[in-house]
């Protein structure tokens, strides 16, 4: 796409990790340009001009990116980005009804942000409950159901998963929050202008945005909060009140702006922008497939975004491939984790053995990534596997019909 | 992670990729790490009449640091003696690939392939010595 020309140089490496981070769209710069210079107010000045046009901006914003989700423009609140979102969330409704509550229910696939805040609850008296996934990446709405209790205050279960890209049934997972009077909430950071969302159709509680996910600016997410009925939280940051009192400090406007024109740009294009993408996914995957044998797909390929692909190249080491395809920007798990050792927690939880998360890559595709790009990027996966197959000894005991749990190998 | 440019190129040209005759007598095998870690090296030695080592092959589940170490090594056991290929220590390796701290343990897992390499080629000859007798 010529946007995205003006961004990239020819000598960068192709860029297949959206589920990390997207380039913001050039779109969306245009309409924040404004507000870092002569709209500067203060969007909470209510005695003047500046403050009135910056509020407006801000405004605005607020209902693009409700309208994106089918909220209320009064339950959206800005945070500075879907990490807050999700501290506020899940530590915010729980210590509110902490009297009343000490139990909540997530995921062992959810983000470390909400694995942490859960942990953190942990920690002070909460009792928290880990639902297991399948091996297609989903859980199991009975578990679910089995798991919550008159204790539980707050269900957080993410909308699509930063790793595999599959999507949880959430319309199942709100029907049932909402059929035992328990709060839900998604972190919706992978989700939001991907695919369809709908609080009120979903019985959804309170959702975190993050902006630099839909070609947005970094610093900036949202946080919906459910009215009517409505949920009360304690804040994480106390001062000037502003965001309902869930969250104060003052706004920045051109942030604000960015996300809203983020969301609206999301919500036009998505429905064209979808079938463009699984086009691309599946030529991908076909092109894999075409040349390399033992290559498996983690998580379930139906229900996932079609910007994601997270494949295990068996007896191929992550890492090593990363190494070759220089060509390409891909990681391994999530950005957050790309410096550790540790194979994906994620991929252990669908029950992928360790030894094949090692062999695993994600690849995202996005707004901005062409039929050529992917055709380039399959060319080179397939040399740069071939190749450090030719050097695995893995690869030759698995040719030569060894099996290779049969072997007792040394633990290092 | 920035890699030094012999590291690099060792991943990109490795040196001595394949296999020999893990059943032949003057071969010597060591297989090491394992797969739920993320490495496995195959390391091979033939040992010549003469007591040296005539070749050395490699082959490498494992990192980039961990395929340049196993390819270091097949290069610098050529023309050893075993005893003399038995003192490369894997500080040396790690040295010379420059390899940042978190990659050390390749460099351990390619001294480790080498004294198993060696300790098969020793045990297979002191059997054929039994069988001699």
């Amino acid at each position: 796409m010529s946007a995205f020309n003006q961004i990239r140089r020819n000598d960068q490496p192709i860029y297949l990790d959206y589920q990390a981070t997207t380039p913001m769209d050039p779109r969306v710069l245009e309409a924040m340009m404004p507000y870092f210079t002569h709209k500067f107010g203060n969007p909470h000045s209510r005695s003047h001009a500046y403050g009135w046009e910056a509020e407006e901006g801000v405004e605005k914003a607020r209902g693009q990116v409700a309208k994106l989700i089918g909220a209320d423009d009064k339950e959206v609140i800005f945070t500075s980005g879907a990490t807050e979102s999700n501290n506020l969330a899940i530590r915010g409704v729980a210590e509110f009804y902490k009297d009343r509550k000490n139990h909540v229910v997530t995921t062992v696939t959810e983000h470390k942000c909400v694995l942490d805040t859960c942990r953190h609850l942990e920690q002070n008296g909460f009792e928290v409950t880990y639902l297991p996934v399948q091996k297609n990446g989903l859980i199991d709405l009975e578990e679910l159901r089995a798991a919550i209790t008159d204790k539980t205050v707050v269900v957080s279960i993410m909308a699509v998963n930063n790793e595999i890209g599959v999507i949880q049934p959430l319309a199942e997972i709100g029907k049932i929050c909402r059929e035992k009077k328990v709060f839900f909430h998604t972190d919706a950071a992978q989700a939001a202008g991907k695919i369809p969302l709908d609080v009120e159709a979903m019985n959804i509680d309170m959702m975190s945005i993050s902006g630099h996910k839909i070609y947005g600016p970094k610093g900036i997410g949202a946080l919906y909060v459910r009215r009517k009925p409505r949920v009360r939280l304690v804040p994480l940051i106390v001062g000037g009140g502003q965001e309902r009192g869930f969250r104060s400090g003052t706004l920045p406007t051109p942030l604000c702006v960015g996300l809203g024109e983020a969301a609206e740009i999301c919500m036009k294009e998505m429905d064209a922008e979808a079938v463009r993408l699984k086009k691309l996914q599946e030529r991908m995957l076909k092109g894999l497939h075409a040349k390399l044998p033992e290559i498996y797909v983690n998580g379930d390929l139906e229900q996932r975004i079609p910007g994601n692909l997270n494949i295990s190249f068996a007896h191929v080491e992550g890492e090593s491939l990363m190494m070759g395809i220089k060509g390409l920007s891909v990681s391994s798990g999530s950005a957050c984790t790309s410096a550790s050792l540790e194979p994906s927690y994620v991929l252990r939880a669908l029950g992928v053995e360790e030894e094949m998360a090692h062999t695993s890559l994600r690849i995202g595709l996005g707004r901005f990534t062409t039929e050529q790009e992917v055709d380039t990027a399959v060319a080179d996966l397939v040399h740069h596997v071939t190749k450090l197959r030719e050097m695995s000894p893995l690869w030759e005991m698995s040719q030569e019909g060894v099996d290779i749990k049969s072997i007792e190998w040394a633990a290092h | 992670m920035a890699y030094s440019d012999k590291l690099i190129d060792h991943y990109e040209n490795p040196r001595n990729i394949g296999s020999l005759d893990k059943a032949a007598d003057d071969v010597g095998t060591g297989l090491v790490g394992a797969p739920a870690c993320g490495d496995v090296m195959k390391l091979q030695i033939k040992v010549g009449a003469d007591g040296l080592i005539e070749d050395a092959k490699f082959k490498t589940f494992g990192c980039g640091s961990a395929i340049a170490s196993s390819s270091l090594v097949t290069e610098w056991v050529k023309g050893k003696t075993i005893d003399e290929a038995e003192t490369i220590k894997n500080t040396d390796i790690a040295k010379h690939l420059a390899l940042p701290p978190v990659k050390i343990h390749c460099s351990v897992l390619a001294e480790d392939a080498i004294k198993a390499a060696i300790a098969d080629y020793r045990a297979k000859a002191a059997k054929k010595d039994e069988a001699a007798e």
